[in-house]
């Protein structure tokens, strides 16, 4: 019998969309494992405020961490109150969302607990008490099952695969103390520049509109940016290496084996031809559609639909189709 | 200065992945193997600094076996000044791989630590954070430029919708990412250099691997390859599509 610890994100107070999938992936675990899902929160005075509704994805205590010096993510004061609740709880297993804040903090924890980390895991059971984690290698070229042996299992879980589904828990709220000395963390954020609009990080979006050199010019970004807004404020923008390296799009937008892996339910490759290294980045997405006028270009090969055709033509109409489907909806 | 660079020998990202005979591991027969992308930017952040303070040594670290000298010797042959071999098992244990390079950067004096953001093969994103922790030293991750500065490392760090500026004093372990330090090619006269250069091979502690593979697969096959229709008349289609079949819309 043993619990299950899932440490989810909040920013500005809201709890992030990844928090559900985390609940939800615990529960199952837990039920497996014989015990119960604590959720963990960490931020800013006033966060316990925000922190409702994970009861109903199985969550039976939601613990909430506040401290002014937690309102941000800082790497050496979450792993540093993560890792102490995680041995305190004496749990059997401890989930995070493979996000970009997730995978800074996990592998801390892990060295501190001194247990591995199953990172960026896209499937999750349990064997004979033993969490057995499904993780892509070779950026999706590959997937391989491994145990984890070791108690705590760590495990980070890729956004967007593990759907949320409702499972009632108490959802019991519980402040813990911090007694962390913040003085003592050895590293200092500046400052933050915000460059993009405040849109969901390729990595993490459930859709996603890409962009490869058949777009022809940065300028042109304005065509696929309509169309991400069209459908919705779930949706994020990606990008080929080749418009990358061109300057034209910022790195963190790469989908790709050198570039982030992601697994949308929806994703749109616009101009995009589909190297190997391009495929391995996004073919776990659930639909994929593609736009291009080479109907031999190989993303065809993945695409679940395709057009074939101009996409200076083709993605004005998309916009204005998804637009008009939405407004009547 | 010091600087350690750790690299790590991986399949070529061309490389089609085929499942080994035992079912749990790759078939390595007619893979190409490259130093990972992100470790090259880190080989490639290490010399500039090195050129810059026109002092110290850049040594390149990997854990592996023989067959991973080719790394280090590319490495030396973009101008690294030696390399160690630590020989020993590498899994997808990173906590394990991070022990058996911390017990010996700990031994070294190096007070800047640099890493790839990932590894091409395993992508776990975990070994730079690790090894910075077992060796109680501060650690930036995806760091796309930084400079030293009276020793401090002022970092810019890519996040979510922007950049960070982050700083830590050294000693320090940075994980890059791509940003400013496009890596150079080995010249002829680089790679004829290298051959001549230190490369020394030590046995490592690896312990055990707590991440056991039980079984290795191909992603399932993609159906794929349905034309909807040809230019802007398709999208229509395309549109009920999504919205009725695929349930997406
Ligand atoms: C080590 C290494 C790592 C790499 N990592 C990555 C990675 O992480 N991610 C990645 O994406 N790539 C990666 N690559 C690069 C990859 O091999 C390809 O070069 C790249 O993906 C090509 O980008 P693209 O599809 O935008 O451009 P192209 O291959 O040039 O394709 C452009 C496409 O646009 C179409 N097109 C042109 N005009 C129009 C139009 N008007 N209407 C419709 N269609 C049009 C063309 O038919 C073509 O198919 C890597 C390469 C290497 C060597
Ligand atoms: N076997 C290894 N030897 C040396 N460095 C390694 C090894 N494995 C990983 N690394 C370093 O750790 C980084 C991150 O790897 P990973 O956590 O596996 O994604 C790599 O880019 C390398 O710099």
């Amino acid at each position: 019998m043993s619990d299950v610890l899932a440490v989810v994100e909040q920013k500005d107070g809201a709890l992030r969309g990844t928090a559900r999938e985390v609940v939800t992936a615990a529960a199952a675990l837990a039920a497996e494992l014989g015990g119960q899902v604590h959720a963990l929160v960490l931020g800013g005075p006033g966060t316990a405020d925000g922190v409702d509704g994970l009861g109903a994805f199985g969550a039976e205590v939601v613990k909430v961490a506040e401290h002014a010096a937690l309102a941000e993510y800082h790497p050496d004061g979450y792993a540093a109150v993560v890792s102490r609740l995680a041995r305190e709880g004496g749990y059997g297993a401890v989930l995070f969302a493979a996000t970009g804040e997730g995978k800074d903090l996990s592998p801390r924890v892990a060295a501190h607990l001194d247990v591995p980390l199953a990172a960026d895991v896209t499937g999750l059971t349990v064997d004979d008490g033993t969490v057995v984690a499904t993780r892509p290698i070779y950026a999706g070229k590959a997937f391989t099952q491994v145990a984890v042996e070791a108690s705590p299992a760590l495990v980070s879980i890729r956004p967007n695969v593990f759907q949320p589904a409702e499972r009632a828990a108490a959802g019991t709220v519980e402040t813990v103390e911090v007694t962390e000395d913040s003085s003592t963390w050895p590293t200092r954020v500046v400052s933050f520049t915000q460059t993009g609009g405040d849109i969901p990080d390729v990595a993490e979006a459930s859709v996603v509109v890409s962009g490869g050199r058949g777009m022809k010019d940065p300028e042109n970004w304005a065509l696929l940016e309509e169309l991400r807004a069209a459908l919705g404020d779930a949706a994020g923008l990606g990008a080929s290496r080749a418009v990358v390296d061109a300057g034209w799009r910022p790195h963190g937008e790469q989908v790709g084996q050198t570039g982030k892996t992601v697994a949308p339910r929806l994703y749109f490759a616009i101009g995009i031809s589909g190297a190997i290294q391009h495929l391995a980045g996004m073919r776990t997405a659930g639909t994929i559609v593609a736009v291009n006028r080479d109907a031999d270009a190989p993303i065809f090969k993945v695409a679940d639909y395709g057009i074939v055709g101009d996409l200076f033509e083709v993605l004005p109409r998309l916009t204005e189709e998804v637009r008009s489907l939405r407004d009547g909806a | 200065m010091n600087i350690i660079v750790c690299v790590k020998r991986v399949p070529d990202t061309e490389t089609r992945i085929r499942v080994g005979g035992d079912g749990q591991s790759i078939d390595p027969s007619g893979v190409k193997y490259v130093v990972s992308p992100y470790d090259e930017f880190a080989v490639e952040a290490a010399l500039r600094l090195r050129e810059a303070n026109g002092a110290g040594e850049v040594t390149v670290v990997t854990l592996g076996d023989d067959a991973s000298q080719d790394a280090l010797r590319n490495a030396l042959a973009m101008g690294a000044d030696k390399a160690l071999l630590l020989q020993g098992e590498v899994t997808q244990d990173g906590l394990a791989t991070a022990r058996a390079l911390a017990a010996e950067i700990g031994e070294q004096d190096a007070p800047l630590v640099l890493l790839g953001v990932k590894a091409a093969d395993d992508d776990q994103q975990q070994v730079g954070p690790m090894l910075a922790t077992l060796l109680d030293r501060p650690c930036v991750t995806g760091v796309s430029n930084f400079e030293l500065k009276d020793g401090v490392a002022v970092c810019r760090r890519e996040v979510e919708g922007g950049h960070q500026e982050v700083e830590v004093d050294l000693p320090a372990v940075l994980t890059i990412t791509k940003g400013e330090f496009e890596p150079r090619y080995a010249s002829l006269k680089g790679i004829m250099a290298a051959k001549r250069k230190p490369l020394d091979k030590k046995e490592a502690a690896v312990a055990e691997s707590r991440l056991r593979v039980t079984t290795m697969e191909l992603p399932p096959e993609r159906e794929g390859g349905r034309i909807v229709g040809e230019g802007p008349d398709a999208v229509p289609e395309l549109v009920r599509l999504l919205r009725e079949e695929a349930n997406v819309l």
